[in-house]
């Protein structure tokens, strides 16, 4: 993918976060490693869904493309601008560029400030729009945009919904108007109801601000119905990458199997089919096991799996996957991937 | 958790060399009076002075001054002689010891036993008019000076001048080797006073955590397998709901044993706070330095052993 | 005249509960009645606000202490729950209606070791000495799928990952085998793939000990895996019953509709939109009038706003039971529409009903 398409460029992405040991002076004997080389480019316009279970590091990796925290190692360009290393006034700018909502509406958002100065304080920031009226104007505009009422404008959050509070959220991320926006698991805390909501809010915001957008959930079905592509995460890194359609109809590394597999679906129609289920827990991320991370709970490991890391290729049918010995259609009922139509 | 304490242990020490440098300095940047005219006492001569200023090292240099102290403390444990008596201060110290620790831990039991009885009822009664009765006492109790509850309970129970003959007066304390009755007696107005304020303070925390606590699902947990309330609320509840107090004890005993000066004063008991007081109003420098070192001493300990406590309550804390 | 071996396991009749509270009183359960047959499992379903918690922490006294005011019937092997007195509900906790809960990080006591905790729900029950009673806890531990069970037994909660923490309250709740089980949001708090291995494990230990399963959740999919009956749950009321198959296939409540179209599906494509239920769940203290479902129904008419619906057997399924004020014929020819793809505007006008006066439902939740 060239650089003028891709509006976001990872490559060998690292983060570690040392873990330390000592009587007077504390020293590093591990570390945890969140993040351990991921690469992905997110084109201009598209959503990019990032899913994994917990400790897979796809909050980790959404922090540092945010800049939010610094990266051991690899690169992140925004724009075709090497973005790893900046500081100070350049970083602020870059940082209308980029934007981000989090996963709990209850404590992202300041109890002490109302909605109108919550909504208001990127411009602030940034210095734009000093006059208050005019500020005013610009954030009850974008309060309408998402679905709130206007006149709510000096109105707490406590006296806000999940759902409504999740809107203020969104209004505060797009009012610079961003070219890349981040959503950090934002319906999980919602009732379903408030999902769908929340969801299609943010579909009309991309299609009508025509905003890049990295999605990241624990809810497949939630990814699939949002993302053009979609990357899986294990242990610190991407084991499968690609688009929607056939990732999810036709997986082709095991964990994602896994995952899909494991979803449970509302038919009562499908209940009873064979399932093949992951053994065990997820192993520490300070202490992952060597050459494929996934090897020790992976039905079809075999020897060459705990020696030679498996390269991110693409395997043919549509998605890129990490995997020595990648899964065959007929295997994909045996394990009762659901997903496949 | 070894490595954990050692090195508790070595910031302690630390801690207190510095303490004892700031008492140092402080001690001889405030105008007080020279201590080798205190000693020369009548014999104002000036050849005199100069050789007790030799005698006790005054006429070094300060950091030299103070490193002596050092040595002498460290490896001799000699913590020097009283200016005014010449007496050693580790034996001023260690006489007046015994009655300053029969005040405070005993006074601790007190307010260990009634506070949590106190609050504890209060959080299981929460909002009702006893829980607010005494959480209104206990307000009063925690405003009240302890010099002026001191004063109070002599003027209504001691047995010499109070209004009822119900308890010795001030001044009859009695080590508890020697008379094991009369100390017990003697020293209950003073337990009570220097529990009064504190089993207050402690009633109010553990009500305000244990109703916190009884909040927390794990109570629900205990409630759905099955277990009598009465297990529920002392051995699920109380035993999270206690850890601010465990932080909080040790360190307000070691604080009191250096501190005990106004209720050792209002009942004339012989303990350290007393000492300390007099040796302030004479510029005894060494006993000063003695009884701070022990202040610090206590609080320091007591610190390291607040920190051990919790770790062996909070099974999380230990793995950190 | 216990009538055991016939009859439900349990039956909850005309449940109210409310609680009093500084800006009113809290009608979290207004009048529901539901069953639980011996050996199967109801699913109840619902979201924040709809009571499915309220009703079965009641069922086992544990809104006692919350200043609850209940009144109803739960009948349980010939006993009345809401008013048999705390000494001999206590004895039914935990031993013959154990529940679990949604956390288990939480609701493991932190403090004292894994074991501890399950040899007290033992002794609280069974007259065995502490040796025993250790013996039986690695039992659990190793019945419920935890490896190296003796040694694990002498662990703390927090030393335990997600998945195994749910695994341990599950051995905590059968140590007594229980008749029923009460299982509250189990896998909400757990990653898919252990979601997955939990729900396995529920299934495979109901065979195993013939126990009748409550599970409370708000994922249709859970639900539809586990569930023999359905129940769902609206602001205190239960507005429909049916057995699984049922509910997924012919389901007869707009709220149920609601939940259903606003859920992605794993299969389905990107240009399938959601639609999402308009408004926000309504305050227990404040109801709407009449059905309670009105002010967010796309199909409210005007009298629905004055008559509460009761729970009615659809026409042609006695077992299958609806609390709407709809006819049945109507409501069979709008899922019809919805389930071909109609937007509920579209399934309206299909059917030929008027559109609901107030726009109550407009405001954004």
């Amino acid at each position: 993918m060239s650089a003028e398409e891709s509006l976001v460029q990872v490559r060998d992405l690292v983060k570690h976060f040392p873990i330390t040991q000592g009587i007077v002076l504390q020293r590093k004997v591990g570390a945890v490693q969140a993040v351990d080389g991921v690469s992905f480019d997110v084109r201009r316009g598209e959503t990019l869904g990032i899913v994994g279970e917990s400790g897979c590091g796809k909050s980790t990796t959404a922090r540092l493309v945010m800049r939010l925290l610094d990266a051991t190692a690899g690169e992140i360009h925004f724009e075709g601008r090497d973005i790893t290393r900046l500081k100070g006034a350049e970083l602020k700018a870059i940082r209308r560029e980029m934007q981000m909502i989090f996963q709990d509406p209850y404590s992202s958002l300041n109890p002490r400030k109302t909605v109108g100065a919550a909504i208001g304080q990127p411009f602030a920031i940034h210095g734009l729009l000093e006059g208050k009226a005019e500020r005013k104007r610009a954030v009850q505009e974008l309060m309408e945009t998402v679905g709130l009422n206007p006149e709510h404008y000096n109105r707490y959050p406590h006296e806000f919904s999940g759902g409504q509070r999740q809107r203020i959220g969104v209004a505060r991320a797009l009012a610079l108007k961003p070219k890349l926006l981040i959503a950090d698991e934002p319906v999980s805390a919602l009732d379903v109801s408030i999902q769908a909501q929340v969801l299609n809010l943010l579909r009309e915001m991309q299609r009508e601000l025509g905003l890049t957008l990295i999605f990241i959930a624990h809810d497949l079905s939630v990814v699939r119905h949002m993302c053009d592509r979609v990357a899986v995460m294990y242990l610190g890194r991407i084991v499968e990458i690609g688009p929607g359609d056939p990732l999810y109809d036709f997986p082709r590394h095991p964990y994602t199997g896994a995952l899909l597999s494991a979803v449970p679906v509302a038919d009562p129609q499908l209940r009873g089919e064979r399932r093949e289920l992951l053994s065990g827990d997820v192993p520490s991320p300070a202490n992952p096991p060597k050459a494929c991370r996934f090897h020790t709970r992976c039905p079809k490991a075999q020897e060459l799996c705990s020696q030679e890391d498996p390269p991110l290729q693409d395997k043919g049918t549509g998605t890129e996957a990490a995997c020595h010995f990648p899964l065959a259609r007929e295997e994909l009922a045996e394990i009762g991937v659901r997903s496949a139509r | 958790m070894t490595r954990y304490i050692i090195r508790r242990l070595l910031w302690g020490v630390l801690l207190l060399v510095v303490v004892l440098a700031l008492l140092f300095v402080m001690f001889y940047i405030l105008p007080t009076a020279d201590p080798a005219k205190l000693r020369a006492g009548r014999l104002q001569n000036p050849k005199i002075i100069a050789e007790i200023r030799h005698t006790y090292g005054l006429d070094k240099s300060l950091p030299a001054q103070f490193w002596l102290y050092l040595k002498n403390l460290f490896l001799h444990f000699n913590l020097g002689y009283s200016y005014y008596s010449n007496a050693p201060v580790k034996e001023l110290i260690f006489n007046r010891l015994p009655a300053t620790l029969s005040l405070v831990l005993g006074g601790a039991v007190i307010w260990v036993i009634a506070g949590l009885s106190v609050g504890i009822i209060s959080a299981r009664r929460a909002g009702s008019r006893l829980d607010r009765a005494s959480m209104g006492t206990a307000l009063v109790f925690v405003s009240a000076p302890e010099y002026w509850l001191g004063l109070l309970a002599l003027f209504f129970f001691a047995s010499d001048i109070g209004k009822i003959h119900l308890l010795p007066g001030a001044g009859s304390y009695v080590g508890l080797t020697a008379e094991p009755a009369k100390w017990f007696t003697s020293l209950i107005m003073p337990w009570l006073v220097v529990a009064a304020g504190t089993a207050a303070i402690y009633a109010r925390l553990i009500r305000g955590s244990l109703i916190e606590t009884m909040g927390e699902d794990y109570i629900r947990t205990a409630r759905a397998k099955g277990l009598t309330e009465r297990r529920v609320v002392l051995r699920h509840g109380l035993r999270s709901a206690i850890n601010p107090i465990v932080t909080v004890l040790g360190v307000d005993i070691a604080v009191l044993l250096g501190s005990s000066v106004l209720v050792e004063t209002v009942f004339d008991i012989p303990g350290i706070g007393r000492l300390n007081y007099i040796a302030i109003t004479h510029s005894d420098y060494p006993i000063i330095q003695g009884t701070v070192l022990f202040a610090s001493l206590f609080v320091i300990v007591a610190n390291i052993v607040v920190d051990i406590a919790y770790a062996f309550l909070d099974p999380r804390v230990r793995y950190s | 005249m216990s009538g055991l071996g016939d009859g439900p396991l349990l039956r909850v009749e005309d449940l109210h509960v409310e609680f009093p509270t500084e800006d009113g009183v809290v009608h979290a359960v207004d009048g529901i009645t539901y069953e639980v047959a011996r050996g199967r499992t109801l699913g109840i379903v619902g979201e924040s606000g709809s009571g499915k918690t309220v009703s079965s922490l009641t069922t086992l006294g544990l809104t006692r202490t919350q200043g609850a005011r209940v009144s109803g019937r739960i009948s349980f092997e010939g006993k009345d729950l809401v008013t048999l007195p705390d000494r001999e509900l206590r004895a039914i906790r935990g031993n013959e209606i154990a529940m679990i809960f949604q956390d288990p990080l939480s609701s493991l006591h932190p403090f004292f070791q894994v074991g501890t905790q399950l040899i007290e729900a033992i002794r609280a029950h069974r007259d065995v000495s502490k040796a025993a009673a250790r013996e039986r806890a690695i039992e659990l531990l190793g019945l419920v799928g935890i490896p190296d069970a003796s040694r694990r037994v002498c662990e703390y909660p927090h030393e335990f990952s997600g998945g195994m923490r749910q695994r341990a309250m599950i051995a905590m709740a059968l140590a007594n085998e229980p008749k029923l089980l009460i299982a509250d949001e189990p896998t909400t708090a757990l990653d898919v793939t252990v979601q997955a291995q939990i729900l396995a494990l529920l299934e495979s230990l109901q065979r195993e000990l013939g126990m009748a399963i409550v599970i409370i959740t708000h994922d249709l999919g859970v639900v539809a895996e586990m569930a023999d009956d359905i129940a769902v749950m609206y602001a205190g009321r239960i507005v429909e019953t049916a057995s699984a198959k049922e509910m997924f296939a012919g389901p007869e409540h707009p709220y149920t509709w609601g939940l259903l179209k606003s859920v992605p599906s794993l299969s389905a494509s990107r240009d399938v939109e959601l639609v999402p239920i308009s408004g926000q769940p309504p305050s227990l203290i404040r109801r709407p009038s009449g059905c309670h479902f009105h002010p967010r129904c796309p199909y409210a008419q005007p009298d629905h706003a004055r008559i509460d619906p009761h729970l009615e057997p659809v026409s042609g399924n006695p077992a299958h039971h609806v609390a709407c004020l709809l006819q049945s014929e109507q409501r069979k020819r709008l899922w019809a529409e919805l389930a071909k793809g109609a937007t509920p505007e579209q399934a309206r006008e299909a059917v030929g009903l008027p559109a609901p006066e107030t726009d109550l439902a407009r405001t954004g939740a």
